[in-house]
């Protein structure tokens, strides 16, 4: 049975694309007076996180408030979890609560897939980042974006598109799920990042590769930059800050090269002058303050599907 | 004699599916016409009215009610969807379903004369769930209900105010309505029905 959300690889194209259609519903609920819908009534959701976050954690909360079901915030801080209880523990303390959705955010890649597959627990488990592996709801929601912007909110609106992620890929987990989801949806990726910042192996994602971000970002509909990661930096991957914004940054000058229709993302959190500048950041091109928003939308989808029902209608086997 | 003509019907006006035809196009053309003027009479012309249909063939049948009454009164009455689906009481009986579209006119529906209109009433739950559903979109002033057919078999005390046509049923049958919008031919057919 479907059950959990734990990599984007895990969607298909159809399965993604449901998440896409469901969330543009979701999303005309923020015009309505009364922003709530009873699908998750009497269901919990634990939002689990081991790893600071704001957005996300926020996001998901939202977004199962506003489908009624109840939330239990459980974070490392301030908790047994700070006191050296096991993953293990905590997920049966959270079985025995009766949680019917986990969302798991932890430092080590791999950790909700161990939730999910340990017989632990026996409720869904949503990936909200795991290390520097995946985080499978900010590409729903980034492809989400593109996707009203550029494909004209249908399916297989972005067939063809093209979309240049820049920076630090090395350390995003954000990137890589972005690339598979992207591949899944028929758009073409670039990764733009010095060569100390791409990692090992990614001659096997189902991307193209460049060092040059002049000469990629003429060509791309979208154009997500992404945090350099200082707190995961050990030991030197560029010379300086100003150097890499110099040649990996996005800049007024380089903003004025992209084509009319082209949006500009971030997922945050920035770091203005980094890797953009404010002036790009709070531009008309910038759909940055848009994400967040969908972000929510997009969570409500994923949980309604997952949960809504009495099994799944997207997600991983098993 | 229902044996015979059956197949006859089938292989000339239903290049879909099975089943009996119970309804042709013309049929549907005209009590949708009554209907339109039924409800005219009812709210005594056509101001504040809000016609939302319900997904997916009540949102064709909506508009066509609206053309009609713009016909007849000159003014266009805003169309739009109601989505029932998370309001279902069977929603954790089965797979999430997807979603289907919910547009609310500009205008909203607070202190207008709502009309849900749906293709076939049968056990009331669908109206019950959009009524749930129209709760949260706002506070009409009156809610009515246009059906183009009711088989009747309700599970709750819910009746409708503008029915096409009263189609007495077996529970064994399934009652289908097809619309060219989306099946690309107008037609109510009735399958499973039991041969005597």
């Amino acid at each position: 049975m479907k059950r959990h959300l734990l990599s984007a690889a895990d969607l298909t194209r159809d399965d993604a694309e449901l998440v896409l259609t469901t969330a543009d519903e979701m999303r005309s609920l923020a015009d309505r007076p009364i922003k709530k819908l009873p699908a998750l009534r009497g269901r919990t959701v634990v939002n689990l996180f081991f790893e600071d976050s704001t957005r996300t954690r926020i996001s998901f909360e939202a977004a199962a408030k506003r489908l009624s079901a109840d939330v239990i915030n459980f974070a490392a801080k301030g908790s047994s979890l700070s006191k050296g209880e096991s993953l293990k523990d905590t997920a049966l303390t959270l079985e025995a609560m009766g949680a019917d959705a986990v969302v798991v955010r932890h430092g080590s890649s791999g950790a909700p897939h161990r939730l999910a597959h340990s017989g632990w627990v026996r409720s869904s488990v949503v990936n909200a980042g795991d290390g520097t592996h995946e985080h499978p709801t900010q590409a729903l929601l980034d492809a989400f974006t593109m996707w009203k912007h550029l494909g004209e909110s249908r399916p297989g609106g972005l067939e063809g598109r093209r979309v240049a992620i820049v920076g630090d890929v090395l350390h995003s987990r954000v990137a890589r799920s972005n690339a598979l989801l992207l591949r899944t949806l028929g758009a073409e990726v670039t990764l733009v990042a010095p060569p100390t910042l791409l990692p090992v192996g990614v001659e096997s994602w189902p991307v193209e590769t460049s060092y040059d971000l002049d000469a990629v970002i003429p060509k791309a509909d979208a154009v997500m930059m992404l945090r350099v990661q200082r707190e995961r930096m050990q030991g030197g991957f560029f010379p300086t800050p100003r150097e890499y914004s110099r040649r990996y940054g996005l800049d007024a000058r380089r903003m004025a090269t992209l084509q009319d229709h082209t949006i500009v993302m971030h997922p945050g959190p920035m770091v203005r002058g980094m890797e953009i500048t404010a002036d790009v950041a709070d531009s008309a091109r910038s759909v940055i303050v848009e994400q967040v928003t969908n972000g929510v939308a997009v969570r409500m989808a994923v949980l309604y599907l997952l949960l809504g029902g009495s099994e799944p209608a997207v997600g991983g086997e098993e | 004699m229902c044996a015979q003509p059956a197949p006859a019907e089938q292989a000339s006006s239903q290049p879909s599916g099975g089943g009996r035809t119970v309804l042709d196009d013309r049929d549907i053309a005209r009590a949708l016409t009554r209907i339109s003027h039924e409800i005219l009479e009812r709210n005594k012309g056509a101001r504040d009215l809000v016609l939302l249909g319900i997904p997916s063939r009540g949102v064709p049948l909506a508009q066509r009610i609206a053309e009609r009454i713009a016909a007849v009164e000159g003014y266009a009455v805003p169309v739009g969807s109601l989505d029932v689906t998370m309001y279902r009481d069977d929603l954790r009986l089965k797979p999430a379903r997807a979603l289907l579209p919910t547009e609310i006119p500009p205008g909203g529906v607070d202190d207008k004369v709502v009309v849900l209109v749906d293709d076939v009433l049968f056990s009331g739950r669908t109206i019950r769930s959009a009524l749930d559903a129209l709760q949260d979109v706002g506070r009409p002033a009156a809610v009515r209900l246009a059906v183009l057919v009711d088989r009747g078999h309700r599970e709750l005390p819910i009746r409708a105010d503008f029915v096409g046509k009263n189609l007495p049923t077996s529970l064994v049958e399934r009652v289908r309505l097809s619309v060219a919008e989306i099946d690309g031919v107008d037609e109510v057919t009735i399958e499973g029905t039991v041969t005597r």
